[in-house]
């Protein structure tokens, strides 16, 4: 399993094609605590950038982007129920969509840990 | 930006407390402190909060034949209150309207005894100066007083906090305005604010102003908070933004504010009439408005902001309104909204529905403010 991010602050981890999406203990401390996450319905079809899902402080409402084009394939329904899971553990029991990555080669245009580190 | 922005006399300790600066009418305001919005506003229900409001305007008004009641009456020309009925050290509401009883501005006038203190909002506060000073000048000296600093000290622990350092804030009821000493410094203090609960705003020169905030701050249960949270917690007391839930397209009628329109001044009161648009709010308490600002609870979790628009049906068929102010409420733990409804739509626990990502998303009117105030009365 391999783990990208992007410059929009999500990170993917991926195994084979499918891939678990959510977003990076910096952008989840500037948002602040969560009230409400939503993500667009399974089987929707994203392409690289499209808004897949979208995370709400008390202030203002966030889009999360899908790192590369795909096929939604399911939320964490916890967070229906404790938004702020993202706030406690953004980069894994916060997860936000688990998505099927059209084409794998779509990845090597991502930051690796370090580059993001550096931005 | 090419406009600079203003500082307040507290800009340099907002920044030693950690504040995150952004631009708020033409200031560099805090809108959270490290604590962060969620946790500053349940702070500020439980316990205390100090808000830098310094960017608000403060204004004098001073009748030139020295006395206040013929300030008050002047004043009364401008806005649709009863101030001449305002004893002194009383503070009220009221509404700058323009010709069409549009609102200009939203303020508080407090009589202090020998002239009146107008505080009106940042954004507004030149063009609300020049117009009462353009039509009170030949009766009144209005004296801008935009260097001054101010400060809310609100929540229940206000009082207990604030008394060490000056001791009359006790003997203050809702609404109640003093000219007293804080510290050494001399203040104004009113017992009055913008979140639902007990409180207190207290005015100094900009000068004294890091000196109070810092006797205030160490006091026990005392956190600074910034405009994020105050806005959430006005929004569940129920109180309009100036420039979101009211402007000069919104008249007092269909803003659901005639409480701030005294008998005094009403259809057949002993003042009836007699400020800019008094025709057009007349006849709209007369007979009725097509649209009114209620309050709105969301089903879901999903928090329905400013601009979304309001529909009758869940098809989104047929539009009646837009919100206003939309948020996540952090005491009510749900979504609360303001907004402007067709009038046939306004009763409360009317289903209505809102447009939120191509969805409709069901709410109800419900009753402001959404939580239960906490004034001391």
């Amino acid at each position: 399993m391999t783990t990208y991010y992007t410059k929009s602050h999500e990170w993917i981890r991926v195994d084979g094609e499918q891939a678990t999406v959510g977003i990076t203990a910096h952008a989840s401390e500037e948002l602040g605590e969560l009230v409400f996450v939503e993500a667009k319905d399974e089987g929707t079809e994203v392409a690289a950038g499209d808004a897949a899902a979208v995370v709400e402080s008390v202030k203002a409402a966030s889009d999360i982007y899908a790192p590369v084009a795909g096929t939604l394939a399911g939320f964490n329904e916890a967070l229906s129920d404790d938004p702020t899971l993202v706030g406690k553990d953004p980069e894994g029991e916060g997860w936000i969509f688990r998505m099927t990555v059209a084409n794998p080669d779509d990845l090597k245009g991502l930051l690796t840990a370090e580059q993001y580190k550096t931005l | 930006m090419t406009e600079s922005l203003q500082r307040t006399p507290l800009y340099d300790l907002n920044l030693e407390l950690g504040a995150k600066m952004v631009p708020f009418a033409g200031f560099e305001m805090p809108i959270q402190f490290p604590a962060g919005l969620m946790t500053e506003h349940l702070h500020t229900r439980e316990k205390a909060g100090l808000f830098d409001v310094s960017h608000m305007g403060q204004i004098r008004i001073a009748a030139k034949s020295g006395d206040v009641k013929d300030a008050a009456a002047a004043l009364e020309t401008l806005v649709p209150a009863d101030f001449v009925g305002l004893a002194a050290g009383r503070q009220r509401y009221g509404l700058l309207t323009n010709e069409e009883g549009g609102i200009l501005d939203d303020l508080m006038v407090a009589n202090m005894g020998k002239d009146l203190l107008v505080v009106v909002n940042a954004g507004c506060k030149v063009q609300d100066a020049d117009r009462i000073e353009k039509a009170l000048s030949d009766r009144c000296v209005v004296t801008r007083q935009f260097d001054r600093a101010l400060m809310a000290l609100q929540g229940p622990a206000a009082e207990a906090a604030l008394a060490p350092l000056c001791p009359a804030v006790k003997d203050m009821r809702f609404m109640d305005v003093i000219e007293t000493e804080l510290s050494g410094v001399p203040v104004t203090v009113s017992r009055s604010g913008y979140t639902g609960e007990d409180g207190f705003e207290i005015g100094c020169a900009g000068a004294d102003a890091d000196r109070v905030a810092r006797a205030i701050l160490a006091q026990a249960d005392v956190l600074p908070i910034g405009l994020g949270a105050r806005d959430s917690l006005r929004l569940e007391a129920g109180l309009c933004l100036y420039g979101n839930d009211i402007d000069v397209t919104t008249t007092p009628v269909e803003a659901a504010l005639g409480w701030a329109i005294q008998k005094a001044r009403r259809e057949g009161g002993v003042r009836e009439g007699g400020y800019p648009g008094a025709d057009v709010v007349l006849k709209q308490t007369r007979d009725g408005v097509a649209r009114k600002r209620v309050g709105l609870m969301a089903e879901g979790r999903a928090p329905v902001r400013a601009g979304a628009k309001l529909f009758a049906d869940a098809e989104g068929q047929k539009e009646i309104g837009v919100v206003t102010s939309g948020a996540f409420g952090p005491s009510v733990k749900a979504p609360v909204a303001m907004g402007y409804i067709a009038s046939d739509y306004a009763a409360l626990d009317t289903p209505v529905f809102a447009e939120l990502r191509g969805k409709y998303v069901p709410l109800h009117v419900r009753a402001m403010p959404f939580v239960a105030p906490g004034f001391k009365r």
